[in-house]
């Protein structure tokens, strides 16, 4: 079959290379903290967190634009992630402290935090010279760029994935201990409202790193679906995760590959067969 | 030692206890908590040592749970402070053994209940439980004669079930203080003596403390050594026939408007 070879074909090409490399990391870590986001009922602070990077973003590609960081310094440095992973770290922090310190549901403080970030997004790109080539398109941000995933990013998103990944391994035990019942979990000396802390800043940090790659607007979804998935067919929280991040892994591939097969957009393809796979799970939803 | 005084007593009464000197399991001092504008606990102080068997009774509202989340470090009292084991409470998990009033765990959560039971032994959630947890649940299980829950998942389970599967989690640790709210809710009428020939049983063998809140008064009455009547502040504290008179209930009780006053000398069966 042409199809096949075509794909062997492809996967010899650096860009799709650095693609399976970079989803395969983002797929394992989303879903890492997408079945604590699932069971914790925080889907919507992916999408907070999202365009919280996306604000981020473009304060970033607006001071690297205006200080003429654009003309010296390395490909590495000339990152607007350096910005957008700080911004999106603290408004991960400030909607966790603003859920401690007062009565309001997360919803409205994500709410809150997510239109202050795009608005501050959509002024900061306005104010940025059509032609000044600054490496982020606005559409790739919205929608993903996967394929033009470049080394830099890469590098900065392994640099992510191993922190991340290490840190919600090492805390699995706790962590779904305070999901289940945080005063239990009190009781037994485990520090919820810390972890609480740390869980909204790891995915702050994870989803500004994502986000760019998976597209903003999809965000939500890439971080929810598989865990959904899993919960639909898992009897306990260890096989959740697992069955999470064996969804996450090989439809994020399989959309790269279906996307540069057909010629689809990639994020479209990676939530399109997750999506397929969710349905998949609710029909054969055991009783 | 301003409580050596007070612990003399119950060294004549409970024999198999060792002459008390020592720290107490329990102490409370000066607690008072507010919530808002409401005083839910004013000046409660008492010590509860070693080998006890505590029933905490008063009316709904009284505060016995909140009592309850202060001696666990849970609620931090406005005044006042609580030790287990001379220990600034929460310092000590891994020496107690809690059953909460309240379920209020995540029914969503995929648990099972041997899971449940082995966040006692490990106090985390596990990920795959060992061979020898499994079997240290099994039985914890078995004595509350739930060993055919050991799969099932937790919310699927009825109160009484649930409240056994707790119940399993909270000694298989092996605590040296049991701390129950109102662990006889739900459960049925054989369970409920089975509870207290379990919590007696674990006693006897281990030297344990055990403080437990209940609505119960002649339970309070027969399985106690000392009962607490709590209504925001303490109405008596001592041994159960000296506590449980009806002119000290019927002043704790009278507060919220309760006008009969149980007097119930039903036969609790023991086995
Ligand atoms: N977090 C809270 N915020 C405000 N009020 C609270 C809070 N927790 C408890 N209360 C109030 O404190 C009072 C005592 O509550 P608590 O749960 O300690 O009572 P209780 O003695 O355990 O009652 P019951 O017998 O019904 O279990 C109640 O009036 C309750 O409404
Ligand atoms: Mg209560």
């Amino acid at each position: 079959m042409s199809g096949l070879e075509d794909l062997i074909q492809a996967f010899g090409f650096p860009f799709m290379q650095r693609a399976a490399a970079a989803g395969t990391m983002i797929a394992v870590m989303c879903a890492l903290l997408g079945v604590f986001v699932v069971q914790r009922r925080l889907s919507f602070l992916g999408d907070g967190l999202a365009h919280a990077a996306f604000g981020g973003m473009g304060i970033g590609a607006f001071v690297i634009v205006s200080s003429g960081a654009l003309a010296q310094g390395g490909a590495l440095l000339r990152n607007p992630l350096w910005i957008a992973v700080p911004f999106a770290l603290l408004t991960g922090l400030g909607i966790a402290w603003v859920r401690d310190r007062t009565e309001l549901s997360s919803d409205t403080a994500i709410g809150v935090f997510f239109a202050v970030s795009v608005a501050l997004g959509v002024l900061f790109f306005s104010r940025i010279s059509p032609d000044a080539n600054i490496g982020v398109n606005v559409m790739d941000l919205l929608f993903g760029s996967i394929l033009a995933v470049r080394t830099t990013e890469l590098a900065i998103i392994a640099a992510v994935a191993v922190v991340a990944t290490t840190l919600l391994l090492t805390l699995w035990g706790r962590l779904a201990y305070a999901t289940f019942d945080d005063e239990l979990a009190r009781t037994d000396g485990v520090r919820s409202r810390a972890l609480e802390y740390l869980l909204f800043g790891l995915a702050a940090v994870v989803i500004a790193v994502s986000a760019t790659v998976v597209g903003i607007i999809l965000m939500a979804a890439y971080l929810v679906i598989p865990a959904a998935a899993a919960r639909i067919w898992a009897r306990s929280m260890a096989s959740m995760t697992l069955l999470a991040v064996v969804i996450g892994v090989s439809t994020t591939l399989a959309g790269v590959a279906l996307s540069y097969l057909f010629d689809l957009p990639t994020g479209s393809a990676i939530i399109l067969t997750q999506a397929l796979v969710f349905v998949a799970a609710a029909f054969t939803q055991r009783r | 030692m301003s409580r050596a005084a007070r612990t003399d007593e119950g060294a004549v009464r409970v024999a198999t206890v060792a002459p008390q000197r020592r720290v107490p399991v329990v102490h409370v001092h000066n607690v008072g908590v507010r919530f808002g504008d409401a005083q839910i606990l004013d000046d409660v102080s008492f010590d509860l040592d070693e080998g006890q068997f505590l029933a905490i009774v008063g009316p709904n509202g009284a505060g016995k749970s909140t009592l309850v989340k202060v001696a666990l470090g849970l609620l931090r009292p406005q005044r006042g402070h609580a030790a287990l084991f001379g220990r600034d409470a929460g310092d000590v998990p891994e020496r107690i053994g809690y059953v909460p009033q309240l379920k209020t765990f995540d029914r969503t959560f995929p648990a099972t209940a041997v899971e449940l039971v082995v966040t006692g032994l490990r106090r985390s959630w596990p990920a795959r439980p060992s061979r020898r947890e499994r079997e240290q649940a099994h039985a914890a299980l078995a004595q509350v004669g739930a060993e055919a829950l050991v799969d099932r998942p937790l919310a699927r389970l009825s109160g009484g079930e649930l409240q056994r599967v707790y119940l399993a989690r909270a000694v298989a640790r092996e605590p040296a203080f049991v701390l129950l709210d109102e662990p006889a809710t739900g459960v049925d009428y054989l369970a409920e003596h089975d509870l207290y020939d379990l919590l007696e049983r674990y006693q006897a063998r281990t030297g344990a403390t055990v403080a437990m809140v209940t609505h119960d008064l002649a339970a309070a009455r027969y399985h106690a050594s000392r009962v607490l009547v709590l209504n925001r502040r303490v109405f008596g504290f001592g041994l159960p026939d000296d506590v449980l008179c009806d002119a000290c209930l019927q002043e704790a009780y009278g507060h919220v408007g309760h006008t009969h006053v149980p007097h119930t000398h039903r036969h609790v069966p023991r086995r």
